[in-house]
């Protein structure tokens, strides 16, 4: 850690004159395995590591920015990124808004989020944890044809930011998962199911867990049908529900709102949700997978509650898009590795759990639709307009209980209505992998297009 | 001048020690890459930035185990270390002194002409300048306008035990245009991408200008879009629009990983009507300029022209090298990765259905009512089932033959298999549209490409009855 440091200081002290430069150093350690048919498929193991760069010069109107990065930590590469960093300066706008992060005396939370577990554990029990992984799922019922693959997967990650605007942050992470995706087959076809585990080291997996959920994903949609078109009520699986609150995250990017590209423009202060929804985004909660002690930028992590009691009360800021905003930093700047700059989203999200479980919401429900699986996110989802369909595979609920298996339907609605629209939410905490821990969900209204 | 980036010598050594405790294959891959890109936003020029990542990523294949290592140092000592750890995975040892002898390098020069390096910075913004002119043009409901460029040149070297050793220069530009438009019914968005393995020529001021218009107006006439039905309907995709339905709906599954996992709807059907006869469906990694353009995969295999189905019938699957071995044929050139860190996998390249000689225009006179999609957006397919699902970012009803009132955004879903027996018309209208395919956690440049044409029912996803 200390070496990663030695060398942003490095980078730090050749800025020349009155410019400012931000750097961000990482390195880490990957291991993963697949296993198939009893066998290791693929075994990696690498490590690599990468620095990014920002300088900022000052103009009349303005700071100019330019990033460059190199996934190497080489002499010659730090020298080429800081050089090139700086060009890319000459040509910005100038923009009042553009500013590094300062400290802003938020304390660090204390976490510990890297466990020796990675490091210490031999590369055999992780290949035996896969290879055991595919076992269960292949053993574990008749109508299990075939298992695409197993995986186990850790790594261990460590990260600096320094700044000439007093930054000086590092840390440290690491991870462990294990994922399999079963295939189930019956005479009405083939269907699939995917489970997964997982923790700060291998320690925390339960193989068990996941070839079960797995097995019973996979086998509870033999047989599914395209059942008509009908409007009614969804229940999403605390899984499909993260996928909507990653969503919903996503408009609540300071970034996203101050350019006029989410729903959520312009509505501070307003009824957006149901009075049974209170989300918020907590980073410092260790249990989330995307806990974090220091944002993208160096500044403390925090917990921010966005919309309370469906009033919507805050957006998530990094520096620029705060400033932008004329506000300040929530410490909720995040960036996709050593490659470009920081910006604003949601990293640990999650809801005030209500009063029922999953079993309670179907008996309140009494019919309408499961939602075991969403597909076409990406494709479906306008976060500006908030237009919503998405492709579904589920099970219909009737009198409360889990009936049969539909696939090859839509759901849609828009963002703005299911939020209004949720009628229960879960008592039940699923921590996920992701930007959002999932709890069920049920929202009335919903308009399935099927046969 | 041909960039082996690292001695013929090293890499043979590499091979060597890769294979010493034993295995039948192994493959150093060595890749240099630069890239820049720039982004425009409310014409203010953020994020000009550049990036370079270079290293070697190694495997070695012993029986049905491949071990795999990478690493950013390229010396000798770093490349040996990494043929160490991909070697770990041959445990038996045993494998004693093998002689590699590696071909005479076949090197691919870029066809580029402008290349990303002697491009001046400035004037990739000016054209950016000129998109959000021409998009702001269009209309004074065009409320923001976002611009984005990215250029990459891509040296790689690939060597195996086999002998292969091949390097390719792969030199892309993309640009892309994301308009919004403000009307009394809210927001609403267009865009627009250009892409192509080519150098900064792609980019003509024509071109970029015409590609603001498009996106911008599809932008504005969306403002007076009305929810789209929900339910079975026919649906007309306009020329380019939907080669990525094919690429999802059934490419995916003809992948040889897939297939031989029996995790695809189309294993074991070679020789069987999988279509309509009217679909013949082609990857081509030779389109020369095309954004999935290649001369030699990631394997050192030439770029090829491969037949997947024909009039209905599947006639092959895709291959990458170790599947191919697997089944004791040659792989059919579609071994890509992501970057050195990546294994190589079986991916497509460009993949586009064969033109037909029905008419456009007479496809949608005769469609009473249906969907006329002139822009899908990403999809998303699920390979054992085959069920898909895909955005529809600018589409418009059919009434009577005509296209009329433009539709939201929203899903259609279908089952592939399913949906190729549904192709009823083929126009000859044919162009292709970049796009980037992910799989496995990897991204790779893709063309897709199909002239109008009509699915005689696919389900939308709509709200509208």
């Amino acid at each position: 850690m200390s070496e990663l440091l030695d060398i942003a200081e490095r980078v730090l002290n050749s800025a020349k004159g009155a410019e400012q430069v931000e750097v961000y150093l990482a390195r880490g350690v990957d291991t993963d395995v697949q296993a198939y048919q009893g066998e290791i498929e693929e075994l990696s193991s690498a490590s690599s590591s990468g620095i990014g760069v920002r300088v900022l010069r000052d103009g009349v109107s303005g700071a100019q920015v330019g990033t460059a990065w190199a996934g190497s930590l080489d002499e010659s590469a730090i020298e080429d990124v800081l050089r090139e960093a700086r060009d890319n300066a000459r040509f910005a706008t100038e923009d009042e808004f553009v500013a590094l992060a300062r400290p802003d005396g938020v304390a660090p939370a204390a976490l510990e989020l890297s466990d020796d577990g990675v490091t210490s554990t031999a590369l055999d029990e992780k290949i035996a944890m896969a290879i055991e992984l595919e076992r269960l799922v292949r053993a574990g019922d008749a109508r299990i044809r075939q298992v695409d693959s197993a995986n186990y997967s850790d790594y261990v990650a460590e990260a600096a930011i320094v700044s000439t605007t007093g930054i000086r942050a590092t840390y440290a992470r690491s991870g462990a998962y294990v994922s399999v995706e079963a295939i189930a087959s019956d005479e009405s076809g083939d269907r699939t199911g995917w489970g997964l585990s997982f923790g700060r080291a291998p320690s925390a997996l339960d193989i068990h867990a996941a070839a079960s959920d797995a097995i019973m994903r996979a086998t509870r949609m033999l047989g599914a049908v395209k059942p008509p078109s009908l409007k009614c009520t969804g229940v999403f699986d605390p899984r499909t529900a993260a996928t909507l609150l990653a969503i919903i995250g996503g408009s609540l990017s300071g970034e996203e709102v101050v350019r006029g590209r989410s729903f959520f423009a312009n509505r501070l202060g307003e009824v957006v949700a149901s009075p049974l929804f209170t989300l918020l985004d907590d980073p410092t909660d260790a249990r989330h997978f995307g806990a974090s002690v220091f944002d993208g930028e160096g500044l403390a992590c925090r917990r921010n509650v966005m919309i309370e009691k469906g009033r919507l009360k805050a957006f998530v800021y990094d520096t620029v898009s705060a400033r932008r905003a004329g506000t300040v930093s929530t410490g909720s700047a995040v960036r996709a590795g050593i490659a470009g700059s920081p910006s604003a989203g949601c990293r640990a999200l999650a809801l005030a759990p209500g009063e029922i479980d999953q079993a309670g919401i179907l008996v309140s429900v009494g019919n309408g639709i499961f939602v075991d699986s969403i597909v076409g996110v990406h494709s479906g989802v306008n976060p500006v307009s908030g237009d919503f369909s998405v492709g579904v595979t589920g099970l219909m609920i009737r009198d409360g209980q889990l009936c049969e298996p539909v696939r090859e339907i839509t759901i849609a609605s828009t963002l703005q209505r299911m939020l209004l629209d949720i009628v229960h939410v879960g008592s039940d905490v699923e921590w996920l992998p992701g930007s959002a821990a999932g709890q069920t969900l049920a929202i009335e209204g919903l308009a399935v297009s099927g046969a | 001048m041909p960039n082996t980036l690292v001695e013929a010598e090293v890499l043979q050594r590499v091979l060597d020690e890769a294979l010493s405790r034993g295995g039948e294959f192994a493959e150093v891959f060595v890749e240099d890459r630069t890239t820049s890109s720039a982004m425009l936003d409310q014409r203010r020029v953020e994020e000009l930035s550049s990036g370079r990542d270079r290293g070697a990523g190694i495997r070695v294949v012993v029986g049905e185990t491949t071990g795999f290592a990478h690493t950013a140092d390229l010396s000798q000592r770093g490349l040996l270390a990494a043929a160490q750890a991909a070697a770990a995975v041959a445990r038996e040892g045993g494998g004693g002194v093998r002689e590699i002898a590696l071909g005479p390098l076949l090197d691919h020069p870029s066809h580029a002409v402008m290349l990303p390096g002697d491009v001046d910075k400035a004037k990739k913004i000016e054209l950016l300048l000129h998109a959000d002119d021409v998009a702001r043009s269009e209309g004074s409901s065009i409320t923001q306008v976002q611009v984005g460029f990215g250029d990459s040149s891509r040296r790689f070297v690939v060597a195996n035990s086999d002998g292969v050793f091949a390097s390719d220069h792969q030199v892309r530009t993309r640009f892309n245009i994301s308009c919004i438009a403000t009307g009394d019914t809210g927001m609403q968005t267009g865009y627009r991408p250009i892409a192509g393995t080519r150098g900064f020529e792609l980019l003509t001021p024509e071109a970029v200008g015409d590609a603001a218009r498009r996106a911008a107006r599809q932008a504005i006439t969306k403002l007076d879009a009305r929810p789209a039905p929900s339910g079975d309907l026919p649906v007309v995709l306009a020329g380019g629009s939907g080669g990525i339905l094919f690429h999802e709906a059934c490419g995916h599954g003809l992948e040889a990983d897939a297939v031989l996992k029996q995790a695809s709807v189309y294993a074991g059907k070679v020789g069987q009507q999988v279509a309509s006869p009217l679909v013949t469906l082609v990857d081509d990694g030779t389109v020369l300029g095309e954004w999935g353009y290649l001369a030699v995969d990631d394997e050192g295999r030439p770029g090829t022209r491969n037949v997947l189905i024909e009039n209905g019938i599947l006639t092959d699957y895709m291959w990458d090298l170790l599947r191919a071995r697997k089944q004791g044929r040659t792989s059919s050139g579609n071994g890509r990765r992501q970057s050195y860190q990546h294994l190589p996998m079986v991916r497509m390249t460009n993949t586009y259905l064969l033109e037909g000689d029905a008419d456009a225009d007479e496809i949608v006179a005769q469609t009473p009512r249906g969907v006329y999609v002139a822009q899908l957006g990403g999809g998303q397919v699920n390979t054992a089932t085959g069920d898909f699902v895909f955005g529809m970012t600018a589409a418009f009803m059919i009434e009577n033959g005509q296209i009329t009132a433009p539709l939201r955004d929203c899903n259609l879903i279908g089952n592939g298999p399913e949906v190729l027996a549904r192709v009823d018309a083929v126009a000859g209208d044919f162009s292709m549209t970049p796009g980037t395919c992910g799989k496995n956690g990897q991204s790779v440049p893709v063309g897709t490409g199909q002239a109008t044409m009509r699915l005689s029912a696919v389900t939308i996803g709509g709200t509208a009855s």
